[in-house]
């Protein structure tokens, strides 16, 4: 299913109304077709383009330069081991190599079986519960190499769905923004938020120097 | 429209080229030592160069946005608080600031950065096309480490990949200076390509499928500081140290820009864009670019043709040829006199084949009947008699366009350029006027969709000024105007009434008859004298053919045959006595057997003449037709001479742009086989009849023009060559209302203009003036339910003789496709993609279809010129409109 | 799971809810004297009232520059509107843990101090910039900006406030660390790949988003808001020293017996209270000696024992010769291969290069190029000279602050943990290139020496 869904063709308009240019709505909306689809695929890529107004290749351009959009598919469950400094300094390097000897991958591969796919990360702001690991961006702290096979064990069986959703979700909760809301700062238009005037003792606007 | 001097860019503008500050403050900064000004605004890069210190750069370029990616430029700055490095393409000047370029910390920098950028450039220049002329080199043997520090592996791409049918890309030569990305981005507005991945696996590319088919993809290989991007004409066909340059004028448009020619052996092997301010900012489009090929080309005539008793056409010596032709012109002059004679085309040619020309016609022969145009283009009086504008008029920010003519993007695509640069940076608006959507609709503020035939009342509505008193007018819901609803009218109105106007005025829809756009212009010229028009006609040297008298009613300089006539029967032997015929009249009178000699000037009118059943005709009914052409096109073949004709980068002279701008052209190569300049048939042929046009050269030519030619008096060889003039020199005189601003170093340049010597004593030439007569329109006939109304528009890529006679071009040129709004197809019964017959009164086409939501309903869109259907056949040249009806063939 | 510690008697000002099971909610927020800093802003005081309290409360910008927020609310130019508010929560910095704690236990904590800052300058729009691996944060934010919406404490006439609208809008990135980079955070926001901007011209609060005025600060900063508003700048000046005042997040991890994130009174808390004090780090594991220390993330040159006794305040680390970044403390022990610790930093500086800077793009590249093959045993003598050479061509002089050839921080980045290594340990450099004897235990293939223990849990 390529191209967005007619839902999510919904879903993408209301995202594209939250910004003040269209173009702002670019990564959301590269996520809502991985949310889709697991991956990227080329014809969601030239939707997108469609959606906001540019060419293909600006999608692809910027969507390349982002870590987290995958131009191949993926495993069901693209586990991520941290190895930058706080966690090499606690083991995770052995972490992943204990991973790659149990999924039989290397890192930066997907099992035989499409369900898991394996990644040297960059540190992810868990430093201080070394050695961590992300499985589709859900934490695991503080991970002990004897639990990981359990862990590994859960995932396939699905015990873990709850927790950890398939490849492409992240947050679970949209945001909805109501009916009357406050409404885009369109950039090409000057108007002072009426509250600032209340810096006005004596008809003096913005506070930060006065309205030329 | 109001009439305000220039409004100031608006804040944020880049630092472009037209949003470098005011120019009211001039700083003082300290270059290496020397104390220089430079303008707020200006940055340190140019400054130093305008004062002969060049920061050596990679990814700054003059034209385009700096990004300050790839540091090469960085040098010592101290803005008071001690040097630090910072990228002279980033950085503004500022009053007292310090640079110094050569610094131990510049060096060791700069040093750094040639080492980081060789880490992985392939060491391949023996082989690179850009050997020898690459930055990259040139900077690595100046200033580069000596021997290389990098043990390690290179990054690896597949080698190179063709990212449209004229570019090829090898990756691994990349420095990622954002160039072409920015020109495809910035500049010509086809993101096709981009930065693709992150950090050092970062490259260009395309996505997959949609290839970089921007007209302006050539000029990406022109600016690639690196042998990375190549053009599939050029690649492995020279070295650079094996080339010769001459600096001369893309005549492949009437734009007019500047180029540098390459040759080498006697080969045209590549044209290079040069930045020319008022003009074309150092861009060319690709056709401009690429169509050298047909330069070389192998079909080129290289010796005269005559038609034998068995009316083939077999090559023949000069001598024969221009003897039968002699005969011919001879017998005919006596058989009809002057009115006999008659001459097609003259807008390729350069301002002294013209002039050649001209003389001999009008002035030997004494007939008036000569046409530039192939009744494709607008009456000679629009052309030359309204005022005149430039494309920095046009472009001048905080301005507006009114677009009455072509789609610029397909007939004049560097002016596109412009214009694109003038909406995107400098808040100039354009209200388009155009019976479908053309490639410059989306740079339009509004596009008003009129019906062909109406451009008239949608002017005058237009004009109504105040939309209150429109409304009063008209009641509530006022009526729409020739398709165009009452509120699209009033919205384009006021955006008009409240900024400087430009017209762009020319011929979009050749099935639309030229007498009411002029008709339409001369409505905006009444109620509004102050404003300019610039003509977007698409020949190189029309409006030159036209300033030197290829038209009838007007001599040489623009001034009419009353005007003139004193003045040039003391200068020529002879000067008609009347106004003669225009191409259209010129064709009915050789089809009705009235015309004895018709010449034909690099002239094709079966292909481009609209009415082309007239053509036929004509070209039948004339008793001798002489050719003096390049190719053996249609027309040609129809002819009982033909004599070939040295070409484009084949004759030194002059040409002269839309805007009336005199700019040179250079010989570089010689011509194929006995080939000869347009203007020494012209002489050889009065000298066979008896008559010395007193010419042996161009120069010569060229002096008598600026002595005969009122318009181009001061156009002097020196001028033009030796001195300000290389640039281009307007001729396009107008009255002068607003003073020149005092010239400052951030401004653009003052035009260069010509100073007429002032003769002491004897007559005085005419004032150059060509009134603008009062056309009068008739109504189009209302369309009937069974019929479409046709709309038929050039596109860049086309059948005509330089695209076709360049195989790099010539595949791109598309099929012709009747397009038509997806509604019509359902309401006539037509399957999308079906061929189908289309009739009108003058004859009928069978031709692919293909719905397009961008055409208005009613409206049949058929291109120009395109294989598989010809649009002429359709078109009636005397009716204002033409409809076509459709059916299964 | 997460150490979280306070020490001395000190106001919890960001983390007094980071114990309680249900402090994301609005009720359990409401309960705890949420909303009550921008009601009081609301009802109280004017716009310009409020940035003179952050003025006073001299509060620096927590992500890394720390610069003072209310100096930089007062640089957008006067007159010219929209401003946007854009909350930078892409933390990505190595050792870096803070913002995502604060975003998934306390999402309205941060949306009221966001609040707060969109009326004292001006912005009727707000973006929170999420780090797109950061799923929990995006969906406890996207929760709490639900809840908020229909409690009307944002969208129109925020708390009955007439005219004081705000929309805030939820956004994630898609993992990019450049992204945290202000001018690239923009850019990403504005569907561009994240290259930085060069500043000048392109500084946020005069030509940012949509070349608007726009304000871009850390979470962290943001989270201050309310208790500022609340108690007055003055009693959060009280706190701290010098320069450094307030509390402030530390993340300290590797080798300490109880790693964590800590609230700690700034500028006069050591680094030796925060390594050993027995409510932190609680000292080395196992007794090891400490080999070396990186005050703020790993853009930050390391310290070393003789630096224990510095205060944790900006000035005084500044002339140290680092920088207190990102709060982010990370502790190396004895059993350290510094070659190694050097080549996985800079690993992620050259991974993590935009493209945009030739010395950067190119330069970390082949530091990382280099001290892989000494890791993998290819190394030379000359190679480790050759380090410091690359290193000066990016960051001239290897100085500090740093001076750069590059657009943004992170080429100079990069430098930080090489020179930082060679200069203190060249020894075990020239070990790899067969010049020298090893210093530290490297097994086989110069894997860390240390095994996989997981520090002491508190
Ligand atoms: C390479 C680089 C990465 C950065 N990453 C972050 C980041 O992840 N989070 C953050 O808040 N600031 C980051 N910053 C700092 C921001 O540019 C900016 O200074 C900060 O968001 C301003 O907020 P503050 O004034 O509240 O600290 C980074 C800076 C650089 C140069
Ligand atoms: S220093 Fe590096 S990350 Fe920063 S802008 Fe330059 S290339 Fe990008
Ligand atoms: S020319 Fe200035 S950075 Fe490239």
């Amino acid at each position: 299913m390529p191209r967005f869904t007619s839902e999510n063709t919904a879903v993408a308009d209301d995202i594209i109304a939250r910004y003040p240019r269209p173009k702002s709505a670019m990564i959301p909306l590269l996520h809502l077709a991985q949310e889709q689809d697991g991956y990227l695929t080329e014809e969601a890529m030239e939707h997108i383009a469609e959606l906001i107004g540019v060419l293909p290749a600006e999608v692809l351009g910027t969507a390349s330069f982002y870590e987290m959009f995958k131009r191949e598919p993926v495993g069901d469950y693209v586990v991520n081991v941290c190895t930058n400094i706080s966690c090499l300094l606690l083991g995770g390097e052995e972490l992943l190599h204990h991973l790659e000897y149990r999924l039989g991958v290397r890192a930066g591969s997907t099992t035989p079986d499409g369900k898991f796919t394996l990644e040297d990360v960059e540190c992810i702001a868990a430093c201080t519960e070394a050695p961590c690991m992300q499985v589709n961006y859900r934490y695991f702290h503080r991970v002990e190499l004897d639990e990981v096979d359990q862990l590994l064990d859960d995932l396939r069986s699905g015990r873990l769905a709850h927790e950890v959703p398939r490849h492409g979700t992240l947050s679970r909760v949209r945001q909805q923004l109501p009916e009357d809301r406050a409404g885009n700062a369109p950039p090409d238009r000057n108007v002072e938020p009426v509250w600032l005037a209340r810096n006005r003792n004596d008809g003096e606007g913005d506070g930060q120097g006065g309205t030329p | 429209m109001t009439d305000t001097a220039d409004v100031a860019a608006p804040d944020g503008a880049p630092p472009g080229p037209s949003g470098r500050g005011s120019g009211e403050n001039v700083l003082t900064v300290t270059i290496d030592g020397r104390t220089i000004t430079a303008a707020k605004g200006e940055l340190v890069i140019d400054a130093a160069e305008r004062n002969g210190i060049y920061i050596p750069r990679f990814c700054y370029h003059p034209r385009m946005r700096p990004v300050g990616m790839c540091r090469m430029c960085i040098v010592d700055i101290d803005t008071g608080r001690g040097p630090a490095l910072q990228p002279s393409c980033m950085i503004e000047c500022a009053d007292g600031m310090t640079v110094d370029t050569g610094s131990p910390a510049t060096r060791k920098a700069q040093e750094g950065v040639l080492e980081f950028l060789l880490v992985n450039h392939p060491l391949d220049c023996p082989v690179c096309d850009k050997g020898g002329e690459c930055p990259l080199q040139d900077q690595t043997m100046s200033h580069g480490p000596g021997e290389s520090r990098f043990v390690e592996e290179k990054r690896h791409f597949e080698k190179p990949i063709p990212v449209s049918d004229l570019v090829m890309l090898d990756r691994e030569r990349c420095i990622l200076c954002d160039r072409c990305t920015r020109f495809a981005n910035e500049v010509a507005g086809d993101p096709l390509i981009s930065f693709i991945d992150r950090g050092n696996e970062t490259q260009v590319n395309t996505f997959p499928g949609h290839p970089f088919s921007s007209y302006f993809s050539g000029n990406t290989v022109q600016i690639c500081p690196v042998g990375a991007l190549t053009a599939t004409p050029y690649r492995f066909k020279a070295r650079p140290w094996d080339l010769e340059q001459a600096e001369s004028t893309c005549t492949s448009c009437s734009v007019g820009c500047r180029v540098a020619i390459q040759s080498s052996r006697n080969q045209v092997l590549r044209y290079l864009g040069v930045d020319v301010d008022a003009v074309n900012w150092g861009w060319l489009c690709d056709k401009g670019c690429f169509d050298f090929e047909a330069v070389n080309s192998s079909e080129r005539l290289g010796s005269p043709l005559v038609r034998d008793e068995g009316l083939l056409l077999k090559p023949a010596t000069w001598n024969d040829a221009l003897r039968r032709a002699t005969v011919s012109i001879r017998e005919g002059l006596q058989r009809s006199g002057p009115e006999g004679f008659a001459v097609l085309g003259g807008a390729r040619l350069t301002n002294e084949d013209v002039y050649a020309w001209v003389k001999l016609t009008k002035g030997f022969i004494g007939s008036d009947n000569v046409d530039a145009q192939l009744g494709d283009g607008l009456p000679a009086e629009a052309v030359l008699g309204l005022p005149a504008a430039t494309i920095d008029d046009a472009c001048r920010p905080g301005g507006a366009v009114l677009l009455l003519g072509p789609d610029p993007k397909e007939e004049l695509p560097v002016l596109y350029l412009r214009l694109r640069h003038a909406v995107v940076n400098d808040d100039v608006k354009i209200v388009e006027l155009a019976s479908t959507e053309t490639g410059t609709t989306e740079l339009a503020a509004h596009s008003l969709r009129y019906r062909p035939g109406h451009a008239v009342p949608l002017v005058r509505a237009l004009l109504a000024g105040e939309p209150e008193t429109q409304r009063g007018r008209h009641g509530v819901g006022a009526d729409e105007v020739g398709g165009v609803a009452p509120e699209a009218i009033e919205a384009a109105g006021a955006l008009l009434a409240e900024r400087p106007v430009t017209v762009i005025l020319g011929r979009a829809n050749l099935a639309e008859g030229a007498k009411s756009i002029a008709a339409a212009a001369r409505l905006i010229h009444d109620s509004h004298p102050e404003v300019n028009f610039l003509s977007a006609l698409r020949r190189a040297n029309v409006r030159g053919a036209l300033e030197l008298g290829m038209s009838p009613g007007v001599l040489p300089g623009r001034v009419t045959l009353d005007a003139g006539r004193e003045w040039f029967a003391e200068r020529w032997s002879t000067v008609p006595s009347a106004k003669g015929l225009d191409a259209a009249g010129i064709l009915r009178a050789a089809a009705d057997g009235k015309i004895d000699t018709l010449v034909l000037l690099g002239a094709d009118p079966l292909a481009d003449f609209p009415d082309r059943d007239l053509a036929e005709r004509a070209l039948a009914g004339a008793r001798t037709v002489i050719a003096c052409d390049q190719f053996l096109t249609e027309s040609v073949r129809q002819a009982d001479v033909v004599v070939p004709a040295a070409g484009y980068a084949e004759v030194d002279g002059t040409t002269t742009n839309l805007e009336g701008r005199v700019s040179t052209l250079a010989q570089q190569v010689t011509p194929p086989g006995t080939a000869q300049p347009d203007w020494s048939v012209a002489a050889d042929l009065a000298f066979r009849l008896g008559f010395d046009l007193g010419i042996e050269s161009v120069e010569q030519i060229a002096k008598e023009i600026e002595a005969v030619a009122p318009a181009f008096a001061g156009l002097t060889h020196h001028l033009m060559v030796l001195t300000d003039g290389q640039d281009g020199v307007l001729v396009s005189v107008r009255p002068r209302r607003e003073a020149r601003p005092e010239p400052s170093p951030d401004a653009p340049e003052p035009e260069v203009e010509a100073q007429p010597q002032v003769q002491a004593d004897g007559p005085q030439p005419p004032e150059p003036s060509i009134p603008v007569p009062d056309w009068r329109v008739i109504d189009p006939p209302l369309l009937d339910a069974y019929s479409l109304r046709l709309v038929v528009n050039r596109k860049l890529y086309d059948r005509g003789t330089l695209v076709r006679h360049s195989p790099s071009l010539a595949d791109l040129a598309e099929p012709a496709t009747l397009c038509l709004h997806p509604h019509d197809f359902d309401r006539l019964g037509i399957v999308s993609g079906d061929d189908v017959r289309v009739t009108s009164g003058r004859g009928h086409v069978t031709v692919a279809t293909r719905p397009d939501a961008g055409v208005p309903r009613g409206v049949a869109v058929l291109d120009a010129n395109k294989a598989g259907g010809r649009a002429n056949v359709l078109i009636d040249a005397n009716a204002p409109v033409t409809d076509v009806r459709m059916e299964r063939p | 799971m997460s150490a979280t510690g306070n020490a001395k008697d000190i106001p919890r000002i960001m983390s007094g809810r980071w114990d309680l099971a249900d402090g994301h909610t609005l009720e359990r927020y409401l309960d705890t004297g949420g909303y009550e800093g921008l009601k009081r802003a609301l009802t109280s005081m004017t716009p310009d009232e409020v940035t003179e309290e952050v003025k006073a409360a001299s509060l620096l910008g927590r992500g890394g520059a720390g610069f003072p927020a209310g100096v930089k609310w007062g640089f957008c130019p006067p007159g010219v509107f929209p401003r946007y508010l854009v909350v930078n929560g892409d933390e990505s910095e190595p050792g870096t843990y803070k913002d995502r704690i604060l975003m998934e236990r306390d999402p309205h904590q941060l949306i009221e101090g966001a609040l707060i800052a969109c009326y004292a300058i001006g912005a009727a729009q707000a973006f929170l910039y999420v780090r797109g691996e950061m799923a929990l944060a995006q969906e406890r934010i996207a929760q709490a900006l639900n809840d908020a919406y229909a409690a009307g404490y944002i969208g129109c006439d925020i708390m009955g406030t007439a005219g004081f609208s705000v929309d805030v809008v939820l956004h994630w990135g898609a993992g990019a660390y450049i992204v945290g980079e202000e001018t690239a955070l923009i850019e990403s926001l504005e569907g561009e790949r994240g290259m930085p901007r060069l500043k000048p011209p392109y500084f946020p609060a005069a030509k940012g988003l949509y070349m608007q005025p726009t304000v871009v600060n850390n979470v962290e900063t943001l989270a201050n808001l309310p208790w500022i508003v609340t108690n007055g700048g003055a009693a959060f000046a009280a706190l701290g020293a010098e320069k450094s005042l307030g509390t402030r997040l530390f993340a300290v991890s590797g080798h300490v017996n109880r790693p964590g994130v800590y609230e700690v009174e700034f500028g006069t808390t050591t680094f030796r209270d925060l390594l050993y004090g027995e409510h932190y780090g609680d000292g080395i594991r196992h007794d090891n000696r400490l080999k070396a220390f990186i005050p703020g993330g790993a853009s930050a040159p390391w310290f070393f024992e003789e630096h224990l006794d510095l205060p944790l305040e900006a000035g005084a680390v500044g002339a140290a010769g680092s920088m207190l970044g990102s709060g982010a403390v990370v502790v190396m022990d004895e059993t350290t291969d510094a070659v190694k610790a050097a080549w996985r930093m800079v690993r992620f500086f050259a991974r993590e290069s935009c493209g945009k800077c030739t010395p950067c793009r190119e330069g970390a590249t082949w530091l990382e190029r280099i001290l892989r093959r000494m890791l993998d045993g290819h190394g030379r003598p000359s190679d480790v000279d050759k380090l410091l050479d690359i290193c000066d061509n990016i960051s001239p002089q290897i100085t500090w602050p740093p001076k750069q050839t590059t657009i943004c921080p992170l080429g100079p980045s990069a430098v930080s943990p090489i020179a930082s290594a060679v200069m203190r340990f060249r020894d075990e450099f020239f070990a790899y290139c067969g010049g020298g004897e090893i210093t530290v235990p490297v097994n086989g293939k110069a894997y860390l020496s240390t095994p996989p223990t997981v520090g002491a849990t508190p």
